[in-house]
């Protein structure tokens, strides 16, 4: 079959755009070994750092003696805040607007907390080393619960702000108070809880828990003295942001700096802050003129690098009798850390929790947050997904089942009654967002549908009964979870990171023969961009997408754009994406017209060409424009056919899910089992249904990690319980239940191709459907609100508490 | 997690071995699958300075099944445990437990020697080997000498054997046909280390059991046993329990690991008594 004789559909399909299972391009070096992590890079000469670090959750440092470690043969250096202070570097800012101590100044504020940096020839000289640094320590009084850190005769755990009464985000009220947020009407929002029929009252915690990729956090930093060039590999994503903010802080020309995001082994924002190790591997490498390399093991990324959630949610909901929901009332109290580490937009101190009227019609609303210092580590940043979402789609899903206790109804009916109705698009939320487009309702049936929800519910009825007669000891639970996301962050006018517009980009180039090469501001940790950003090109410029390279996450190549976390590369650089290829289809369409002889309106596009209106056998492909464009005077147009787009997005993107999760549990063992989980995503247009779905199965996996026992705990002292993985709930495949996946499509209308992004939403609401499926098999006994982690032990207690064990 | 230095021995039969541990006393540890020790080396709670590799002593390794005895040699990993059919006839309950220790790579490297031999109360054959009244053989610079497993455990990561001393081979009776087994655990995910694990051998008017991870050692109970052989499954339970002595931790509190013991304790008794006969 030749080019001449397919047909358009035909022609679309082989050149596997939008819509196709494109495998992966990506993993046939990763499934060989071949990626090229940061740990891989090796220069010549390059030296080794290692972290000295406290012990202690609240200490004072009384001093630091190096001169054992110096003696080490192989020792080259041992910075302490007191080498960092003359630079300004001993502190650094952080992405909120707080400050964060490169290396303990005075004091230290959490487990695991930096005190000093070992620079050797080697790994293991540096490990040794850090043994041999002598630190002296007077412990203070540790705070890890943030309702007694704002107590008024709470020690005071920040001494370099305790007089300062504003902070970045407006007053502060405590000495360890760092910000409030209000949101929405709290006086309307009272009225309606005082006039309400019904008002379910609920504390929802969301328990801290930690990204942990399988790569951890790490960097080789190298100072050319020559050229004053400095070049930093990292694992890094937001690279550009990063360069930006090494230029503000170390005070060398941004041009003079090459940020370089190799391969990434995940990231799900653990990846998106800056570290006290960039700093100190950038500074030993200006002091020693060598390349310096820094990776964290195990260990350090779980107790120092940032962590998620840690959310206590006080929640009211008031309803009408037959179930309206009339207003919703919350105030959070937001466990930080030490240092307010998170990675959130500027303006918003607690991200995107605003979005926890969920997918519910909710005519007021009010929200309050309280962010508080504690004695542990800082972070706080968004686990994939964007910005404090999933904390509020748990919120509102716990919220959702208990007002259905409440009022005696059927939880699944609760939620149909009140969605949002697809008329009401775009919608006005009561905190302030404009929702593009939703199908709640059809997503919703299709979903009890498929399940067999009545069903369901009838042999869970059956099985209660079975329990009571002493028949079984195991109990069905039925978790639904209805959520509407908010990602794709964002428009420029309300969306900053430490003051740089949240835009993205792409710029391409079409090569003579017509091939390409797309790079973009974004930075993929195993999503897959190599493989659909070309997909997108491939449709919108009739490009094969095997002919299209991807390139991303080298500062002095790509385009300037913020990064990868938040969901926000298909709503974001995907928008760019198209319409630099645009750009690039309307300069080729001029081409076209000029080739064939004909004005430039009496040429239309065909799937890979431009034919000439109403004589589809006079056309010109994309390949013949492309080697025109470079090797035939054409008047009035410049050579070349390349285009950069920088995309301001006019809103966000607002994908929903219905998930339903089916459960056994033992009574006794708290042992569970995921008997079914169904899961329906809508995440509008679908460039690769299979990366869509491997997506789908990773953040479900994630998500059952987080309900059902991966949480970073801190004993009273401030010691981590839950350092290493064999305490850390990593679901291996055995844990895994099988997942079924489906979809409706419902494009966002203001994006170019109406895509709005997928990557997060499944941990986002796959978090409320297993923990909502634990409650559900209780509920029957009484159970109003069990907090997560659900491990077999706490899963117990709720049965124990409830009698069930008599 | 990088481990302090250690010089590297490697000797081809067990008196070289144990040269070598007299020769440096405390300062020397053998290295059999490294599954445990060397995660301690990692994290620096264990930093000998000598370590003894035992891989290549090949004394210390086969499995022969005799008539009343099966004996096993100390580097026979996990793995090969599972996949000898011939043990799995005579004691299938070996291959039962093996199969719910860690994953199948720690199985490939971690070896029945070191596994009984650490005293870690987490390990799940030094309850096993209770619950089978295997006895231990230690050998060490004046001969060898037999311990049983039962008296073998003094407390979390100390036991009978002597800093120069090497465990050879473990000798397990084989149980009177008709004999019903199980071992049952429970935890809280693949490559765990069991909240509660349960042994348990029962015949005609016989029966042993032991626990695992509920004490600082493995817990034997006489009177859990008696009272099984007796058919009495709550007596049975009720000694037990009364005879562990679980801990608070990240598994659990006490109170849960107690009534966990009693249930998987329970659920072993009924699967070893639906295989009696
Ligand atoms: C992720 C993970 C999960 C695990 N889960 C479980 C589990 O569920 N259940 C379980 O039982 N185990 C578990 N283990 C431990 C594993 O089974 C170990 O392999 C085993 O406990 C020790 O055997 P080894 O051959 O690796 O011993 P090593 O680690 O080499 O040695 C352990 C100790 O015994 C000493 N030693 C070893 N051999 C001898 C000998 N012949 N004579 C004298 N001393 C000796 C060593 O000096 C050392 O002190 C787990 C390990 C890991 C890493």
């Amino acid at each position: 079959m030749t080019d001449q004789t397919m047909t358009p559909e035909e022609r679309a399909a082989s050149l596997e755009g939008m819509g196709c299972r494109r495998k992966r391009v990506e993993d046939v070096r990763f499934t060989q070994g071949k990626g090229n992590y940061v740990d891989d890079i090796k220069l010549p000469g390059m030296l080794f750092g290692a972290f000295v670090r406290s012990p202690y959750a609240h200490a004072r440092v009384k001093s630091i003696n190096a001169d054992a470690a110096k003696a080490l043969p192989g020792v080259v250096a041992v910075l302490t805040a007191e080498d960092l202070a003359p630079l300004g570097l001993h502190w650094m800012p952080t992405l909120a607007g707080d400050k964060q101590m490169v290396l303990a100044d005075g004091k230290v504020l959490f487990q695991g907390q930096e005190v000093a940096f070992v620079v050797a020839e080697d790994r293991y000289t540096a490990a040794d080393a850090v043994e041999l640094v002598e630190v002296e320590y007077e412990e203070l009084p540790v705070v890890t619960d943030p309702f007694r850190a704002l107590e008024p005769d709470a020690p005071v755990l920040r001494e370099d702000i305790k007089d300062q009464k504003e902070g970045a985000h407006g007053p502060r009220k405590h000495h360890n108070h760092i910000f409030t947020w209000e949101q929405g009407d709290r006086e309307a929002t009272e009225k309606v809880l005082e006039e309400a029929d019904v008002v379910a009252e609920e504390m929802i915690y969301y328990h801290r828990t930690h990204p942990c990729p399988l790569e951890t956090c790490g960097c080789v930093a190298s100072m050319d003295k020559v050229t004053g060039k400095l070049t930093v590999w990292g694992t890094f994503q937001a690279p550009h942001a990063i360069r930006t903010v090494v230029s503000l802080i170390s005070g060398i020309a941004e041009h003079n700096i090459r940020i370089i995001s190799p391969d990434i082994g995940g990231g799900f924002g653990n990846k998106v802050g800056a570290y006290p190790g960039y700093v100190c591997s950038v500074v030993a490498s200006i002091v020693t003129g060598r390349p310096v390399k820094w990776v964290e093991n195990r260990m350090e990324n779980l107790m120092s690098t940032a962590f998620a959630r840690d959310y206590w949610m006080k929640g009211r909901i008031a309803a009408t009798k037959d179930g309206r929901i009339t207003g919703l009332w919350c105030h959070v109290t937001a466990d930080h850390g030490g240092f307010d580490a998170c990675a959130d937009p500027t303006k918003f101190p607690a991200g995107f929790f605003n979005i926890c009227t969920g997918s519910y019609d909710i005519p007021v609303a009010y929200l309050c947050v309280d962010g508080v210092y504690t004695n542990k580590a800082p972070g706080g940043v968004a686990y994939r997904c964007s910005f404090r979402v999933t904390e509020a789609a748990y919120f509102i899903e716990r919220m959702i089942e208990v007002l259905a206790i409440e009022l005696g109804m059927d939880a699944a009916e609760l939620r149909r009654i009140n969605f949002i109705r697809k008329d009401q698009f775009p919608y006005k939320s009561a905190l302030g967002w404009e929702y593009d487009s939703g199908d709640y309702h059809t997503a919703w049936e299709k979903a009890l549908k498929a399940v067999d929800y009545e069903g369901l519910r009838r042999e869970q009825a059956q099985r209660i009964e079975e329990f009571k007669a002493g028949k079984t000891r195991k109990l069905l639970g039925i978790g639904l979870s209805h959520f509407t996301e908010i990602v794709g962050a964002g428009p420029v006018k309300n969306c900053d990171i430490l003051g740089l517009g949240m835009f993205d980009s792409c710029e391409i180039r079409i090569h003579p023969t017509g091939s390409a090469i797309a790079r973009l501001g974004t930075i993929s940790q195993g999503q897959g961009h190599a493989t659909t950003f070309a997909q997108i090109l491939a449709s919108e410029l009739g490009i094969p997408a095997s002919d299209i390279t991807v390139e991303e996450g080298d500062t002095d190549t790509a385009p300037y754009g913020l990064g990868t976390y938040g969901s926000r590369s298909t709503p974001v650089a995907g928008a760019a994406t198209a319409m630099a290829a645009r750009k690039i289809r309307a300069k080729a369409q001029m081409i076209a017209a000029y080739l064939l002889e004909v004005h430039d309106d009496d040429v239309e596009w065909d799937v890979d060409r431009f034919v000439v209106k109403g004589n589809p056998e006079r056309f010109k492909t994309m390949k013949e424009i492309a080697f025109a464009a470079y090797n035939q005077a054409i008047p009035g147009l410049e050579p070349g056919l390349e285009a950069v787009s920088y995309y301001d997005p006019p809103n966000m993107t607002y994908p929903f899910r219905a998930y339903i999760c089916v459960m056994e549990i033992d009574v006794d063992t708290g042992e569970w089992q995921v008997r079914q989980f169904y899961a329906l995503d809508d995440c509008g247009t679908r460039i690769n249904p299979m990366i869509i779905e491997g997506q789908v199965h990773g953040g479900l996996t994630e998500a059952l990690a987080i309900a059902m026992g991966q949480e970073i705990a801190y004993d009273e002292m401030g010691n981590v319980k839950t350092g290493t993985l064999m305490d850390f709930f990593i679901p291996t495949a055995w844990e895994t239940p099988n997942y079924i996946t489906d979809h409706t499509v419902t494009p966002s209308p203001h994006h170019p191709i109406g895509a709005k992004g997928v990557g997060e939403s499944p941990n986002v609401g796959g978090v409320p459907a297993f923990s909502n499926a634990v409650h559900d098999a209780f509920r029957a006994f009484g159970l109003r609100q069990a907090h997560m982690p659900h491990d077999h032990w706490r899963i117990w207690q709720i049965a124990e508490n409830l009698g069930l064990h008599a | 997690m990088i481990p302090a230095g250690f010089a590297y021995h490697r000797p081809a039969d067990v008196a070289s071995a144990i040269a070598v541990l007299q020769e440096h006393g405390d300062e020397a540890r053998v290295l059999a699958g490294g599954h445990s020790l060397i995660p301690m080396m990692k994290l620096r709670m264990a930093a000998p300075a000598h370590l003894v590799d035992l891989q290549d002593i090949a004394e210390l390794r086969g499995i022969e099944i005799g008539a009343d005895a099966v004996t096993i040699g100390a580097m026979v990993t996990q793995h090969d445990l599972i996949a000898h059919e011939g043990l799995a006839e005579a004691l299938p309950i070996i291959r039962e437990a093996a199969l719910q220790i860690a994953d199948p790579q720690v199985r490939y490297k971690g070896t029945i020697g070191g596994n009984v031999a650490n005293g870690d109360p987490g390990n799940d054959m030094p309850g096993l080997m209770q619950c089978l009244d295997a006895t231990y053989t230690l050998a060490g610079p004046d001969g060898t000498r037999e311990v049983k497993a039962r008296e073998f455990y003094e407390a979390a990561y100390f036991t009978a054997r002597e800093d120069d001393e090497i465990l050879t081979r473990i000798t397990i009776p084989r149980p009177a046909a008709g004999t019903g087994w199980a071992y049952e655990k429970v935890k809280r995910k693949i490559g765990d280390y069991a909240t509660a694990a349960a042994a348990v051998l029962v015949g005609k008017g016989t029966a042993s059991v032991a626990m695992t991870n509920l004490a600082d050692t493995p817990v034997w109970s006489e009177a859990a046993s008696a009272a099984l052989a007796a058919g009495d499954v709550e007596g049975c339970v009720a000694a037990m329990l009364e005879a562990i002595d679980p801990v608070e931790d990240n598994r659990g509190p006490v109170a849960f690991k107690k009534h966990a013991a009693g249930v998987v304790l329970r659920r072993a008794i009924a699967r070893a008594q639906s295989r009696a006969g």
